[in-house]
């Protein structure tokens, strides 16, 4: 169990496809609008109850549990080869400049 | 709240979230009357810019980019390839211009007593409003447009959602969708803050510093104003803010000229797009509809109007911003961006047109970093099947492939019909009644002659029948 007061992450669909604006493109009005969320959990709970959270605004959501602790693993990506292209490219074109 | 109940009260809570009677500027017939509502405010060029001064906002370094110069100047014919500067506004508080706009608009929520403010934005914007009212100890929530269907975020938008964070400012993450517009409204009535909308006076006069300093910044160094500055073009707040605050400082001569990365064929309401450009902002699916229609914002009538000042429009795609990404890193030592240097990739093209004795000022830069850096823009687009190739980047297909010019004398820009957009524009009202009073509006907002207007018309009539 997961204990109150540990910073989770929540899901909650806002708006199911059936309720979504008309005007959307095909592939958008076949899914939901969904929302995530973080903050901290009120009361004990495990991952896939709906449960509320106190959010940084100390506003109060609620919404699936998604997961515990969740923070940001973005990053610089992988090696791409062309970008090492570009840099010898630019360096070999400017090589005669001043 | 169901959808519609919500939208049905869009006047009422727009109108508590700004305090801002949009009634008073309106005309009889289509139009408003702009300057008095950009004068509404009451805030003087002066106050906007001690404002920011007393916010770490402002006052950019403006670097003479001569190697980059060089290099454009290479594939150019004898005589021309103009020197191009760089405004560094990733110097600014939270790494972009983007918190000169943040800045006013947060002191004006301040000044009225708001407990918070709500901005909606996955761009810069958001670090910019969440450092902002960190700083004057406003509550903040940033709404952003993150996430696929599958739940996958874009990289970029991430990084800005831990920006704000790092802030304090609370993260609502939206899947893909205009619906945002919805929550955005139900979150401004249940918490009563502020509207720190990008669209509003507050948006965009805070903008007029930059075009003040770019005009003061040449004549202290070059003693004349530049010839033509280059603005990356969205949601049309940077160019109009941009230009007014040239014109302020007497640059009225000087070129305006909009550029946007080139996202055709990709449509931004799609979920499954949304994920196959390597661009968020600065590109052609905001910039061509909010410059053909700016009042399609969050607001009741929006201050960004870049039609009113834009003298020419161009675009270039991903693979060029990302080569001159690289450039401006490996040439002149500044990492930046890559969103911020759409304006660059054009101004390597423009300069080589001009002479070499003219001045292309490019407005602005953006910081760096995890999520928002090419090198993870293109990994993740390479690992969405994206194909990365070198070539003409004209050729490039977006949501296909990546075209990196594979020498920098590919790298050009496509000029965009301004007039083609002013049809646009007026074909919103191809269906109204126009009067006399309501033309002259429609040759202040396209910035040319009321003669023009009515041919124009003419010819949208003409292609109705």
């Amino acid at each position: 169990m997961i204990q109150p007061l540990t910073y989770v992450e929540i899901y909650r669909v806002i708006l199911p496809a059936h309720e979504r604006s008309q005007n959307l493109p095909k592939d958008t009005m076949r899914v939901p609008f969904e929302m995530r969320i973080r903050g901290r959990l009120l009361k004990e709970a495990k991952i896939g109850d709906v449960v509320e959270i106190e959010t940084q605004t100390k506003r109060i959501e609620t919404g699936i549990l998604m997961s515990q602790e969740p923070y940001f693993a973005h990053s610089f990506g992988h090696y791409v080869p062309i970008l090492s292209d570009l840099r010898r490219i630019i360096l070999d074109e400017t090589e005669d400049l001043s | 709240m169901s959808y519609q109940s919500v939208m049905d009260q869009k006047k009422d809570i727009m109108k508590n979230a700004l305090r801002l009677d949009y009634e008073q500027f309106e005309y009889p017939g289509i139009g408003f009357d702009y300057e008095k509502m950009m004068a509404s405010s009451g805030y003087t060029l002066e106050d906007v810019m001690r404002i920011q001064r007393e916010n770490n906002v402002g006052q950019t370094p403006m670097i003479e980019l001569k190697r980059l110069s060089a290099y454009a100047r290479k594939f150019a014919k004898p005589g021309h390839g103009a020197r191009i500067f760089l405004k560094d506004e990733s110097q600014n508080i939270s790494g972009s211009f983007k918190a000169r706009r943040a800045a006013m608009s947060i002191y004006q929520a301040k000044k009225l007593g708001y407990k918070g403010v709500i901005a909606a934005t996955s761009g810069n914007y958001g670090a910019a409003v969440a450092a902002l009212a960190a700083r004057a100890g406003l509550k903040c929530i940033i709404v952003q447009e993150c996430y696929d269907s599958n739940g996958v975020g874009q990289p970029e938008i991430i990084e800005k959602a831990r920006a704000c964070q790092a802030y304090g400012a609370e993260v609502v993450q939206l899947s893909v969708g205009p619906e945002l517009f919805y929550e955005f409204l139900v979150l401004l009535k249940e918490t009563g803050y502020f509207n720190a909308s990008l669209y509003s006076p507050y948006g965009v006069m805070g903008i007029e510093t930059l075009g003040y300093e770019i005009a003061t910044d040449m004549m202290a160094t070059e003693f004349r104003f530049p010839d033509a500055v280059i603005v990356t073009n969205a949601g049309g707040g940077n160019l109009t803010g941009t230009a007014r605050g040239l014109k302020k400082a007497g640059a009225i001569n000087t070129k305006i000229i909009a550029a946007s990365v080139d996202l055709s064929g990709l449509h931004m309401a799609s979920d499954s797009d949304f994920n196959m450009k390597s661009f968020t902002t600065g590109h052609t699916g905001f910039g061509i509809p909010f410059s053909t229609f700016p009042d399609r914002s969050d607001v009741p009538r929006s201050a960004a109007r870049p039609l009113r000042y834009m003298d020419r429009y161009g675009l270039v795609n991903q693979g060029s911003v990302f080569f001159i990404t690289e450039a401006l890193a490996v040439l002149e030592g500044m990492e930046r961006g890559p969103a911020g240097n759409t304006s660059l990739a054009m101004a390597f093209s423009i300069a080589q047109e001009m002479k070499d004795t003219e001045i292309i000022v490019v407005q602005e830069t953006e910081y760096t970093g995890a999520g928002k850096h090419m090198n993870a823009q293109i990994s993740f687009a390479s690992d969405r099947g994206i194909q990365l190739k070198l070539g003409n980047p004209l050729d490039e297909s977006p949501g296909h492939n990546i075209i990196f010019p594979s020498s920098g004398s590919m790298l050009k820009h496509k000029e965009l019909d301004l007039r083609s957009l002013k049809i646009s524009y007026l074909k919103h009202y191809k269906d109204v009644m126009l009067f006399e009073q309501d033309i002259i509006y429609l040759s202040e907002e396209l910035n040319t002659t009321v003669d023009e207007i009515k041919q124009l018309l003419e010819e949208i009539n003409e292609a109705k029948k």
